[in-house]
């Protein structure tokens, strides 16, 4: 048995957090007890701390919340619970169970996330258990979905590249089982597992320890051209190299991040740092040794600080590469070449280099439900009742319908001419490279609408790329109820970032490609202004554009704003503010 | 103890008048006084009225000894008791010796002592006697019940004439009394829902009857008795209280629609407990009205009682016309010849008709008819007020009154029927406008002892009286525990006065809260589901003195809850089927065991 992982000493004593987790018992906490406790819906805060670790965290529906405490009703306290699903794939079965279950359970409605993972909303606490025992079945867990662990690891889903894929998928999937928590919490308090006791830490959680990580921990893996996971948003950023039509290795990139605080200058988006390349049998190994030297010197005090970017920054690149070479026992090698072209999906059908088909289908901010004349959920309930291969969520919070032989494809397209299902093409391209959070009626954390409103506000700015005569190009737009970054839309060429009801912060000049964050343009806006805003400049990129020149690269060009070289000068030399 | 003026707030010659006074009294009058100073200890001009007047006469020599009088009530929502008390009163202030005493109280012995003996009775749901008196209906309908020759007695019966046994407890006693031999003083007296004047009428003749027996009625003009409570305003002259919040407590998506009212009462110097009732003097639906003036083809704007009022308004405010009733029916019957209606009257019971069904029906269905507007109005009782438990307690809300009324709707014979008040309330009050009001004690539903446990049982807006306990017990700092019961349909929708509840068990006012919300699982879960799987704790509870308390729905709700009462009895003190419910009925006798259900 190997020795207690010990976290040094910081400046200051160490956040609530750090003390919740310490004393959860490997993250069993008082959860056994809350999740039956029959008065309240909700769960105390230490609890739900600890929820989170298991892929699921208390919310209330926001839009009645004061009616509710008019009529002396408690908020209507439901949990979101996040389903694992590396690389986003499911099979048909389990698409089918996650379709069912979101209506059993659920508020009958499923959604993508801009992680590739199924998110479903409105589970009664009551129902959490059920719910996650009934995906269990399918091999559908929520472990670590959420918390100060590593996430759902992402990787890209290009229809292509079908051999490519194959491998990237398994080699993302082995990153996230190798970095899963050990405790044996989640078997015990959702699926009846026997009950173990906690046995001494080293053993427990062998990568984590009993604190785990200062915050959470994100990787993606891109495969150029394609950087459909925003890959330098990424804690631990994968470029997948190719050589020779074959998988060699990984340049890796180390540090970045999206989340802020409004009014605070210390937090900011951050890209990933190259660290070097390294070959694909090694890593799990590299994964594994980045994650934890951020455990060991992520800023355990100061929550809003922890993330790996301020890590790394404080700590210099250079050094972060010294104490990798040095807990590896070998350097890095020198990066290898790689060309990103853009950050979005391909839409309708290809065909892959195995011959197998794909379709990949638009879900508007991925929001899986049916709408009225338009019975997407039904749609594609059906098609997985048929379909043999596998689907594929994508970063942008797309489907795609993978590995389809040609005798399936006639079957899959009468469905999806059936259901009046649609690749996205009568859509403008900047519908289709749209991304908004959840926000409204959900999440806590939401300041603005996006989800449930950025489709109306793209209908607006359609009119203007409709007379401007760019409708078919492609500007990555983003909207954030909050600056928390699920939308990453301070990579946005178009971000948003709520700031109130009503109100959003206007961001511009964010790489195509997803290798340079945006700035802030405008503070604290209503729709009317931000039209008024972004009318006249869309009609100048219509006119004074150059060839092949994306929006986030012409508005620096002509000078609307400065362009962010770091995350560290994302609030500087800001303009017209 | 012999009050003296230094261990006493009164003077030396109020200590020698109360001294003189006090060993005199029968208890019956010492709680009556107890009672009046309680209830106007605001006001030192009537304390001193009831030294320098009432005290003088009451110390009067005792009156020549004639026959003892003793009222017994068997009351459930409080007006028998009432009743009784307010007559015991009036004869004692005519100095004939009289008693009051609750069935419960009254010691089955004493029959063979008993003189004259005084009735008052109302009637359960489907003719059984109130919890109350449950014990001495038994008793005296069984073999050892004594002979009663030496006895004379007088009835007082109140029913509703919507129920099918009408009077039915009253009638009981009335008869068996007899059969024992006891000596009727006058016929029994039915009162319908609006009792006030027959029972006025009742009392006169009563007093009457005795005063005649007895020979020294010199203080026949009977000093006005001074109501008791200082509750002045009744079903016909009700407090117009302005509604200060509506709230319908239940979320869309939901079933129910709870209303949860609060009243001013700010001016009207009413007071309550908890445990108490309101009335709410309704008014019918007025589109109901306009169709059924319609539907007999009538003059809305005929005058049509002594009142003048038009036919439409009376129709609103005054007549009762949601439901039937057989002497209603009957008394249709004479202006129809439709034989389906003759059939249907002439039937034993009317009950399956009845249900469901109101006088438009009947008006639509079995004319022509050969009434006039006048005639008609004639027809229809006066529409009786509606009682809610009051759900909040004065030391929380002072001038304030809280109620929670369930609004009752549903469809039958192809048109919607409503529960008048509920509906008028949900529909049609707003904040702002007022509400006709009066105060129902209910003295057979109060809160124990503080430091006394209570068990309170009531789903849906059963809850309604243990808010106000609730509200009482965390006001006044009462160190008793309390376990409240709760259940309804869904949680997320349903949980009446959730924040509330969830706040007092915060803070220790109640001590367990079990919910049991019935269509959230496969299998229907109740509160006497909840009951069961807190058998073991429950039954420590009524060991160690609890009081339970149950409100709500009576059909069902209660009888499963004192099934499963008398299960958990016989299950944790290993008593037989039997034993188990004789130990509840003495529960019941000894007022431990209370119920508020309708």
């Amino acid at each position: 048995m190997t020795e207690k992982i010990k976290i040094a000493p910081q400046d200051g004593s160490f956040s609530d957090v750090e003390r919740i987790k310490t004393e959860s018992n490997y993250l069993r906490g008082t959860l056994a007890e809350s999740m039956v406790e029959p008065i309240s819906s909700g769960i105390n805060d230490d609890d739900n701390r600890l929820m989170k670790f298991h892929g699921s965290y208390l919310q209330d529906d926001r839009d009645v919340r004061a009616e509710r405490a008019k009529k002396k009703l408690e908020p209507a306290y439901q949990f979101m619970v996040r389903v694992r699903t590396p690389g986003g794939v499911a099979t048909p079965k389990q698409w089918l169970v996650m379709d069912e279950m979101g209506d059993k359970y659920g508020n009958g409605s499923l959604k993508l996330t801009t992680r590739q993972a199924f998110q479903v909303h409105g589970i009664l606490k009551w129902n959490v258990k059920k719910y996650m025992q009934e995906i269990n079945d399918v091999l559908l867990d929520c472990i670590a979905a959420c918390g100060d662990v590593n996430r759902n690891v992402m990787c890209n889903a290009n229809p292509f590249i079908s051999n490519l894929h194959k491998e990237a998928y398994d080699i993302s999937a082995k990153i996230s089982e190798h970095l899963l928590p050990k405790t044996r919490a989640y078997h015990e308090l959702w699926l009846d597992g026997e009950k173990v006791e906690a046995t001494p830490d080293r053993e427990m959680e062998p990568i984590y320890g009993e604190l785990y990580l200062p915050r959470k921990f994100k990787i993606g893996m891109a495969i150029p051209p394609l950087n459909d996971v925003d890959v330098y948003s990424q804690d631990i950023g994968l470029i997948a190299i190719i050589e020779n039509n074959e998988l060699v290795g990984f340049n890796v990139l180390a540090g970045g991040g999206m989340g802020m605080a409004h009014g605070d200058d210390t937090t900011y988006p951050q890209l990933g740092r190259f660290v070097g390349y390294v070959a694909k049998d090694k890593v799990v190994d590299v994964c594994e040794k980045l994650l934890t030297i951020q455990r060991d010197n992520g800023n355990r005090v100061e929550r809003k600080n922890a993330r790996f970017k301020y890590t790394v920054d404080r700590l210099g690149i250079d050094a972060v590469k010294q104490e990798l070479f040095d807990r590896l026992g070998y350097e890095l090698e020198q990066l290898r070449e790689f060309n990103f072209e853009h950050s979005g999906d391909r839409y309708g059908w290809v065909q892959g280099e195995d011959k197998k088909w794909h379709f990949t289908l638009f879900i508007q901010s991925g929001r899986v439900k049916d709408f009225d004349g338009y019975p997407l959920k039904t749609g594609l309930r059906e098609i997985a009742k048929i379909h043999t291969g596998e689907f594929r969520m994508t970063g942008n919070q797309n489907l795609v319908i993978a590995n389809v032989s040609a005798q399936k494809k006639k079957k899959i397209e009468a469905l999806i001419a059936e259901y009046n299902l649609t690749a996205g093409e009568h859509y403008s391209a900047l519908r289709r490279s749209s991304i908004a959070c959840v926000s409204f009626p959900t999440c806590g954390l939401a300041m603005a609408e996006a989800e449930r409103y950025l489709p109306s506000l793209i209908e607006k700015l359609e009119t203007v790329v409709d007379e401007a005569g760019i409708r078919d190009k492609e500007i990555i737009i983003r909207m954030s109820g909050c600056p928390n970054g699920c939308s990453r839309a301070a990579l946005g060429e178009i971000g948003f970032i709520g700031k109130g009801p009503g109100k959003y912060n206007l961001y511009l000049g964010a790489a195509h490609d997803g290798s340079r964050l945006n700035k802030m343009y405008k503070e604290n806006i209503g729709e009317e202004e931000i039209l008024a805003e972004l009318t006249p400049i869309l009609q100048r990129y219509a006119k004074e554009r150059n060839e092949g020149e994306h929006f986030g690269d012409y508005v620096i060009r002509a000078g609307f704003i400065a362009a962010t070289t770091d995350g560290t000068n994302f609030h500087k030399e800001l303009q017209n503010v | 103890m012999k009050l003296q003026v230094n261990n006493s707030p009164f003077s030396e010659e109020q200590v020698t008048l109360l001294n003189d006074l006090l060993p005199k009294l029968t208890s019956a009058q010492k709680t009556w006084l107890n009672g009046y100073l309680a209830a106007t200890s605001a006001s030192d001009v009537i304390i001193e009225e009831v030294i320098d007047n009432n005290a003088p006469t009451a110390v009067q020599a005792a009156p020549q000894k004639t026959r003892t009088v003793t009222v017994l009530f068997a009351s459930q929502t409080g007006n028998a008791q009432n009743l009784a008390q307010k007559l015991t009163f009036e004869l004692q202030a005519q100095n004939i010796e009289a008693e009051v005493l609750s069935m419960a109280k009254f010691k089955p012995n004493n029959l063979k002592k008993v003189e004259d003996v005084l009735i008052v009775a109302s009637t359960n749901g489907e003719g059984e006697p109130p919890d109350n008196a449950i014990g001495f209906h038994e008793f005296l309908h069984s073999k050892r019940a004594p002979k009663l020759d030496h006895v004379r007695y007088a009835v007082l019966a109140l029913g509703d004439t919507s129920y099918e046994f009408y009077c039915k407890t009253g009638h009981d006693f009335d008869s068996r009394l007899k059969e024992l031999g006891a000596e009727q003083l006058l016929p029994i007296v039915e009162c319908d829902v609006d009792y006030e004047e027959p029972a006025a009428k009742w009392f006169t003749d009563v007093q009457n009857i005795l005063a005649q027996a007895t020979a020294s009625a010199e203080t026949a003009q009977a000093t006005a008795a001074p109501t008791a409570g200082g509750t002045e305003y009744t079903r016909n002259k009700p407090f117009a209280a302005e509604v200060l919040e509506k709230i319908n407590l239940n979320m869309t998506g939901s079933n129910k629609h709870t209303v949860h009212l609060e009243l001013s009462l700010e001016g009207s110097g009413i007071t309550y407990e908890p445990g108490d009732s309101l009335g709410i003097v309704p008014k019918n639906n007025e589109q109901l009205v306009d169709a059924l003036i319609a539907a007999l083809g009538f003059n809305a704007n005929k005058l049509v009682t002594d009142k003048q009022v038009t036919l439409r308004d009376a129709l609103i405010n005054d007549l009762e016309i949601t439901v039937l009733s057989k002497p209603l029916l009957q008394k249709i019957a004479e202006f129809t010849t439709h034989n389906d209606f003759q059939n249907i009257v002439n039937q034993t019971s009317i009950k399956d008709f009845v249900y469901g069904r109101d006088v438009l029906d009947v008006v639509e269905a079995y004319g022509p008819f050969s009434w006039n507007e006048e005639q008609f109005a004639n027809l229809l009782r006066k529409i009786p007020g509606r009682l809610y438990s009051i759900s909040s307690s004065q030391a929380a809300v002072d001038e304030e009154v809280h109620v929670t009324i369930g609004r009752v709707g549903y469809e039958a014979y192809g048109r919607e029927r409503f529960g008048v008040a509920s509906t008028h309330i949900a529909d049609s009050i707003e904040i702002g406008d007022t509400v006709n009001v009066y105060v129902h004690k209910n003295p057979n539903f109060k809160l124990p002892a503080e430091d006394q446990p209570a068990i309170f049982i009531g789903p849906g807006t059963g809850i309604a009286p243990f808010r106000s306990f609730l509200q009482e017990r965390e006001e006044t700092g009462a160190t008793g525990e309390s376990w409240l019961f709760f259940g309804e349909q869904h949680f997320v929708t349903d949980f009446l006065y959730q924040t509330e509840l969830q706040a007092w068990l915060a803070n220790g006012t109640l001590t367990n809260l079990n919910v049991a919300f019935s269509r959230d699982t496969d299998q229907k879960i109740y509160v006497q589901h909840r009951m069961q799987e807190e058998a073991a704790e429950l039954y420590e509870w009524i060991k160690r003195g609890a009081y339970i308390y149950v409100c709500g729905d009576e059909k069902h709700m209660a009888k499963d809850v004192e099934r499963t009462l008398i299960d958990i009895v016989a299950a944790q003190g290993n008593k037989s089927a039997e034993d188990a419910a004789a130990f509840v009925k003495q529960l019941q006798q000894d007022g431990r065991y209370l119920r508020d259900v309708y």
